[in-house]
């Protein structure tokens, strides 16, 4: 059952060969059997879930159908959930009760969907391996000794583990993308604005954007027709007419033309992450694409651009977390200044405080021309790059990622390695285009690999419409680790 | 060798809507600490601005009154600094590109008509309060107040002296409540001023070095501020010293300035655009129909009440004095214009009016510290009033008498009391403080009855009087037969003695004439 997509499940809870009820359950004792090991889940709401678990069985029992009702799903900790903690992976949020649902909660909640808990992820999802949350590190589950990357470590380890079928994250800089790959499952991140950022705590505004994850395309375009809708409190939340992403997922892949820039094959990756992703081409060929070799010149300055945008943002939107209102307050000080230095001191971990300090720094006076003027002059140019390459091409695909998962503790000493990790994700991130990863085969050491599918804005139906394809004639997101509990 | 100060104003007035910049939360005045504050007022983890759209309207609303541009496009941004009653840890701003640009004041000290500058207006939102008393050595933060909508009004340093800052000040606090985009109340903060003062030797160019003056909460204190500021940066540098650029705060009890924070402390406040909003866009569209809105502005109605009377032109052939000071707010030369409308055309009504306007009416509202708005005599009683005195009914000292019957004194718990309907003669009169249906003349013409006020013009009648006054006065008669023309002035005294007070004193003067002549 745990192994059961969502549309899998979804039509067993409509056939009333499975409730809800015993569904959750199930979910719940895998959590307990494999959260030891794994480190995913900060906080599970048993007797919560079950609750409305039981009121989706009620639903369907009153007629209602829908293809979320009942189904298990856990958020990333950095959404706020109404009665339940929200750490963001920080002490300074340890004990933060949300006294409301973020948007994109809500409205899971309203398809009927059970939250079972909440993720463990990178401290304000500042992180590539999810190493630097307070809670601990998250394990990988194709291999304890790895990482399950980050920033939304803890979701993608959830629902690689089978510990639930759906799962939310957060993507600023390939935080759904690179743990979805790392993990072997399917994460998108959609267009900015599709999904409102109301209650999802902010790291850097201009970038943030909530997702889901899933085992298959399939399941993510359910998640996402969920989770996308216009907000009126969230004034970058776009107003559009409501789209179905499942409607349009057999549609033949003759004429589709997929974009390789040869910025994404050439040198630093992996070659056993290269190959994977040539195979998954000449898959999609087969169905009927065709390649077109392609050029995204300012790409590889998005990691620099990112670090400039992101921090600055950062270090702005982290300061509300001053001890005052809510949050850690140290427990002795000697006047207002101290007050302050201690809390976010104590607060805010390693990897929070260098971005506070970055970010700090490049808005500084004298400096703000130099580094975030700069930055976003070079975002537009990154923009303009895949404006020309979509005239060329209606997908880009390439690796999500240039290694797979790497080894817990490998790059915590080398930011700037462990940063160039995300070197292909973060592109989407700048433009706000949409971007999936899912899984394409295994290295010799059976670490998944991802292959990133990037569309043009609102290309959200057609990025599942050929991940769904793509996983008609391959069973890599069939794969499951070992030795996860029975 | 002297001196010119030169003065800058930087105003923030409070935008009257009915919730904040960026939440849903009321702005109403002194509700209990913390209950007009939202989940985005007090900054909860995960929530976000939204831009009310009323505050923009009289952002425009003001621009257009003031001539200046209005960004098609402009830009929030974030200014960053640690302060408790700030939640966010920023306050949303607008720095390099403002909702207002540019535009002028005219203003008038003595006979002297000025032109100041404006820099510019942008939007804010206000931060919450932080109370240190009462405490016991803790501060309580109230964040009722954070984001109240600003608009911060920015002046070029055109005014020169005090005088000219206080003209500046007052001529845009009059402006903001006209337009109805600020209630103008300085007490509650809806109105604050800071100064930037200057002083240089008259006929430099150059500007010298500034001090911000802070917490200017009246007029007075402003005057006042500004005064000991140039007089300190006078004295100073005619000892050899140096100004140093710093802001400073006014302490109205010891009548000085103190530093509070020199240039060098100044933060960094490292303003960026704020990515949760997009840029302010203002379409034609919308300007037009602000435009189409706006009331008939202070500087073109003192213009038209100025111009010479013609027959349902509503232009009152006023002096400069009379029209600014009928101009002083929208009710102010709504009064006024009810008054003539309701009294009859031509020059010789819009004076009486505007003469028992900004005199009695002006001194009653001051003695029972009401505003016009709020006045007991409405303009329909006045004008009733004045046509008694036109057809000599009352005489000018009469017509005052019924005037303080008709001011319904207000009662002992204080200003804006209905009328009682206790009082003998007033029980008629407090209701014509009433706007209503009701036929004031009645009231008026009754209290003239009830107090027997009914002016002697009876030619007869007078001239027996002052039949009675030369008979009985031989010797003053005398004096002024010999050439003192004093003397004649205690006849008529004596003659209006006689009656009261009740005699048309013309009438007695033209009468006593005749008569001393003849005798």
């Amino acid at each position: 059952m745990l192994d059961s997509t969502i549309a899998e499940l979804s039509a067993a809870l409509t056939a009333r060969s499975l409730s809800s009820v015993e569904l959750t359950s199930a979910v719940l004792d895998r959590i307990d059997a494999e959260n030891p090991r794994l480190n995913a889940f900060l906080t599970v709401e048993r007797e919560a879930a079950l609750e409305q678990a039981k009121a989706a069985d009620a639903r369907r029992a009153a007629g209602e159908n829908g293809p979320l009702l009942g189904i298990p799903v856990a958020h990333k900790d950095i959404l706020m959930t109404a009665g339940v903690r929200t750490t963001c992976g920080s002490r300074m949020l340890a004990n933060f009760v949300a006294p409301y649902d973020a948007h994109v909660v809500a409205r899971m909640a309203a398809a009927g969907m059970v939250m079972v808990g909440k993720t463990n992820m990178d401290e304000f999802a500042m992180g590539s391996s999810n190493e630097t949350s307070h809670f601990g590190p998250v394990m990988n589950p194709w291999d304890v000794e790895r990482v399950p990357g980050g920033s939304s470590g803890g979701s993608a380890a959830a629902v690689a583990a089978r510990m639930v079928p759906a799962a939310t994250g957060t993507d600023t800089g390939g935080s759904i993308r690179q743990p979805a790959a790392f993990s072997g499952i399917c994460g998108l991140k959609p267009t900015y604005g599709v999904c409102s950022r109301y209650g999802l705590v902010a790291f850097a505004s201009s970038l943030d954007q909530a997702g889901p994850f899933a085992r298959t395309a399939e399941d993510c375009a359910l998640l996402l027709s969920a989770m996308a809708g216009h907000d009126a409190r969230d004034s970058t939340s776009l107003d559009r007419a409501a789209e179905d992403y499942s409607g349009d997922l057999e549609r033949p892949l003759k004429g589709l033309r997929i974009g390789v820039p040869h910025e994404y094959v050439s040198q630093g990756i992996d070659d056993e992450v290269t190959r994977r992703i040539y195979e998954a081409l000449e898959a999609l060929l087969r169905l009927g694409a065709t390649r077109v070799d392609i050029s995204l010149p300012n790409v590889k300055l998005s990691v620099p651009v990112y670090y400039v945008i992101a921090p600055a943002e950062a270090s702005s939107n982290l300061s509300r977390f001053d001890g005052v209102r809510y949050g850690h307050r140290a427990e002795s000080y000697t006047d207002l200044n101290d007050m302050y230095q201690k809390s976010r001191a104590e607060g805010f971990g390693g990897e929070v405080k260098r971005r506070i300090l970055t970010g700090t720094y490049v808005l500084s006076h004298g400096y703000y021309d130099a580094y975030y003027l700069k930055a976003q002059q070079v975002r537009r140019l990154i923009a303009e790059d895949f404006k020309r390459a979509y005239e060329q091409c209606d997908l880009i695909m390439g690796p999500t990622a240039p290694t797979t998962a790497f080894r817990i503790g490998e790059n915590v000493n080398d930011p700037v390695k462990m940063y160039l990790n995300d070197i292909f994700t973060i592109a989407a991130n700048l433009t706000g285009g949409p971007a999936m990863s899912i899984p394409c085969g295994f290295d010799a050491d059976g670490m998944p690999v991802g292959l990133q599918i990037q569309g043009n804005y609102f290309q959200e139906a057609r990025i599942l419409n050929v991940a769904h394809c793509y996983q008609q004639v391959t069973d890599w997101h069939r794969r499951s680790p070992q030795g996860l509990a029975s | 060798m002297s001196w010119e100060i030169v003065v800058g104003l930087e105003t923030h007035a409070q935008l009257s809507t009915a919730s904040k910049i960026f939440s849903a939360a009321s702005t109403a005045f002194g509700a209990a600490p913390n209950t007009q504050a939202s989940a985005v007022d007090i900054a909860l983890p995960g929530v976000l601005p939204v831009l009310n759209e009323g505050a923009v309207e009289r952002a425009i609303r003001f621009g257009l009154a003031v001539g200046a541009t209005i960004s098609r496009r402009s830009v929030f941004a974030r200014k960053n600094y640690f302060y408790p009653d700030l939640p966010k840890g920023y306050q949303i701003s607008q720095y390099e590109i403002p909702v207002v640009q540019g535009g002028s004041l005219t203003i008038r000290v003595g006979d002297t008509e000025k032109t100041v500058r404006l820099t510019r207006a942008h939007l804010e939102e206000d931060a919450g309060k932080s109370l240190h008393e009462d405490f016991h050595g803790m501060t309580g933060i109230d964040l009722n107040r954070a984001g109240t909508p600003l608009l911060e009004i920015v002046s070029e340093p055109d005014m020169r002296g005090s005088e000219e800052a206080v003209a500046y000040a007052r001529k845009l606090h009059t402006l903001v409540q006209w337009i109805g985009i600020c209630d103008g109340n300085m007490q509650e903060g809806s109105f604050r001023c800071d100064a930037n003062v200057s002083v240089r030797r008259v006929g430099d160019t150059k500007l010298g070095t500034r001090c911000e003056i802070k917490n200017l909460n009246s007029f007075r204190f402003m005057q006042q501020a500004i005064e000991f500021e140039a007089r300190r940066q006078i004295e100073a540098i005619e000892d050899g010293r140096s100004i140093v650029q710093e802001t400073r705060l006014y302490d109205p009890d010891r009548n000085e300035t103190r530093p509070m924070r020199s240039k060098e402390d100044a933060q960094d406040y490292r303003y960026f655009p704020d990515p949760d909003l997009p840029p302010l866009s203002i379409s034609d569209a919308w300007v037009e129909r602000v435009r189409g809105a706006l009331p008939e502005l202070p500087e073109a109605m003192h213009a038209r009440f100025q111009k010479p009377c013609a027959a349902d032109s509503r232009q009152y052939g006023l002096s400069a004095y009379e029209a600014a000071a009928l101009t002083a707010s929208r009710e102010h030369a709504a009064y006024f214009e009810d008054t003539v409308a309701a009294l009859g055309a031509g020059v010789k009504y819009a004076k009486m009016a505007a003469s028992w306007i900004i005199g009695e009416v002006s001194a009653a509202l001051n003695r029972s510290d009401l505003h016009i708005a709020d006045a007991p005599v409405s303009p329909a009683t006045l004008a009733t009033l004045l046509k008694r005195i036109d057809d000599g009914t009352l005489s000018g000292k009469m017509a005052k008498d019924v005037f303080d019957t008709l001011w319904q004194p207000p009662s002992a718990d204080g200003r804006r009391t209905k009328p009682s309907t206790s009082s003998t003669a007033g029980g008629e009169v407090a209701l014509s403080g009433q706007i209503g249906s009701f036929t004031t003349s009645m009231t008026v013409d009754q209290i003239i009855e009830a107090k027997g006020l009914r002016q002697i013009s009876d030619t007869s009648a007078i001239e027996a009087v002052v039949d009675q006054v030369i008979a009985a006065n031989p010797a003053i008669v005398a004096e002024f037969k010999s050439g003192k023309e004093k003397a004649f002035n205690s006849l008529v005294g004596q003659a209006m003695k006689a009656t009261r007070g009740k005699a048309n004193p013309g009438q007695v003067n033209t009468i006593l004439r005749e008569k001393l002549a003849k005798s």
